[in-house]
């Protein structure tokens, strides 16, 4: 077996101007040919006008581990929310 | 289905009694309806268990490129034809889809091929059989692909998070496969009688594999018992084939065909067809390699491999020097 081929995440940009999303994962021996390949299986049926391909490698992502430490203080803040504050009925545009 | 009679490597389904802390909570998320995802902990025998379900899954879409390659050449029109190329396209994208969610497990695609190619790894019994006519595309994608659809669905929810999102994509495909289908049916049915029994062969041919695609009885299966309880496996063989029997044999009607079991007869009081005894040694005889086709289909899929192998390195040799002259720079 000869040398394997890299893994690529692949991020599509839909036509209505929303940003890149995460699409899937393909290898290529190199980024021109990931981003061939990545129009050969993501966008078939019109599903994007611009590609971004990155190196599966060279992502870093957080830990399963840091759940708590990096979302749980977000629970207690609430009030980061527009909903947390009522507004009187007769009150308008706000 | 695609991936059939899956070993969990386990004797007993594992109960409360059994489980260490961390299998308990991991067993608690799945319960309460949250996604595994690829770092989190999980028992061996469940990432095994999915790397063996996913690989099967994603092999069954490979080779089953096959049989319908067979009629790129011969499609009656050029239109035919363009669709045809299109489906088989889509087959290799959900072989992707499928090799990327068992790569989350900690096994690389080459290995996964490996298997496939050694023999090692199995491939849906479906594929092992000849497609004779070109009324077989039809019924490949109205009856296969159909029962695809009715086994995949529900995988959209199972536990595993990356296998969930790639089923997602392929259900959005695999409706046009079946579709296309039942108009290549459509079109025979209404045609001369020569076309009409083209398609009534095609399905007599094909049913009985077909509705094998769903695996043994599992009522008395530890593996399924334990991939139910993992959600890897939502519904029992028995519930999903009993489903394709029951949209089908309508769309069967509908075409002025009949389904080949003379004991397929409708319950007024159950609701559900009742259909005839499944020819389970077939269906264990494919598997262990004696089908039809199996050493055809797995002599081609090694070839291609083999034939590409120059073009893959040429790839890599060309990467290589780029890389080597950017770092010169």
């Amino acid at each position: 077996m000869s040398k394997e081929w890299p893994l690529w995440e692949v991020f599509i940009r839909s036509q209505h101007g929303l940003a890149h999303k995460h699409v899937g994962s393909l290898h290529a021996p190199d980024a021109e040919m990931a981003i061939n390949n990545a129009r050969d299986v993501y966008t078939r049926r019109n599903e994007g006008v611009s590609i971004w391909v990155v190196r599966a490698a060279d992502i870093v992502a957080s830990s399963p581990a840091d759940k708590g430490a990096l979302f749980e203080p977000a629970n207690s803040k609430v009030y980061r929310h527009p909903t947390f504050f009522p507004m009187p009925e007769e009150v308008k545009n706000l | 289905m695609y991936a059939q009679m899956v070993e969990t490597g386990l004797k007993n389904v594992r109960t409360a009694a059994d489980m260490g802390d961390e299998e308990r909570a991991f067993q608690d998320r799945i319960d309460a309806g949250i996604k595994i995802e690829a770092k989190d902990w999980m028992p061996e025998a469940y990432r095994k268990t999915l790397i063996r379900q996913i690989s099967q899954h994603a092999h069954s879409e490979i080779v089953g490129q096959l049989p319908e390659g067979n009629w790129v050449t011969r499609a009656p029109t050029l239109k035919r034809k363009s669709i045809l190329l299109a489906k088989i396209q889509d087959e290799a994208g959900h072989g992707l889809y499928l090799y990327s969610a068992a790569e989350t497990l900690g096994v690389s695609r080459d290995e996964l091929l490996a298997a496939l190619h050694s023999g090692k790894a199995k491939y849906s019994s479906i594929f092992n059989y000849p497609t004779l006519s070109w009324a077989d595309m039809g019924a490949i994608g109205w009856l296969v692909d159909g029962s695809a659809i009715i086994n995949q669905i529900p995988l959209c929810r199972c536990s595993y998070g990356p296998y969930a999102r790639a089923m997602i994509r392929v259900c959005k495909e695999e409706s046009f496969h079946a579709r296309q289908g039942y108009d290549i049916m459509m079109s025979l049915a209404k045609g001369t009688p020569e076309q009409k029994a083209m398609a009534q062969d095609a399905l007599n041919r094909w049913w009985w594999p077909s509705l094998m695609m769903f695996g043994p009885s599992d009522a008395e299966s530890v593996n399924s018992a334990q991939s139910t309880q993992w959600r890897i496996k939502l519904f029992s063989n028995d519930e999903l084939r009993q489903r394709m029997v029951d949209q089908t044999v309508p769309q069967a009607e509908y075409l002025g065909l009949t389904i080949p079991d003379p004991d397929l007869k409708f319950n007024e009081a159950t609701g559900h067809y009742e259909f005839g005894e499944i020819d389970w040694s077939e269906f264990h005889n494919v598997l262990k390699g004696n089908g039809p086709c199996n050493r055809e289909r797995l002599r081609t899929r090694v070839k291609a491999w083999e034939d590409g192998q120059w073009f893959r390195d040429a790839l890599v040799a060309h990467a290589d020097k780029h890389v080597k002259t950017k770092a010169a720079a």
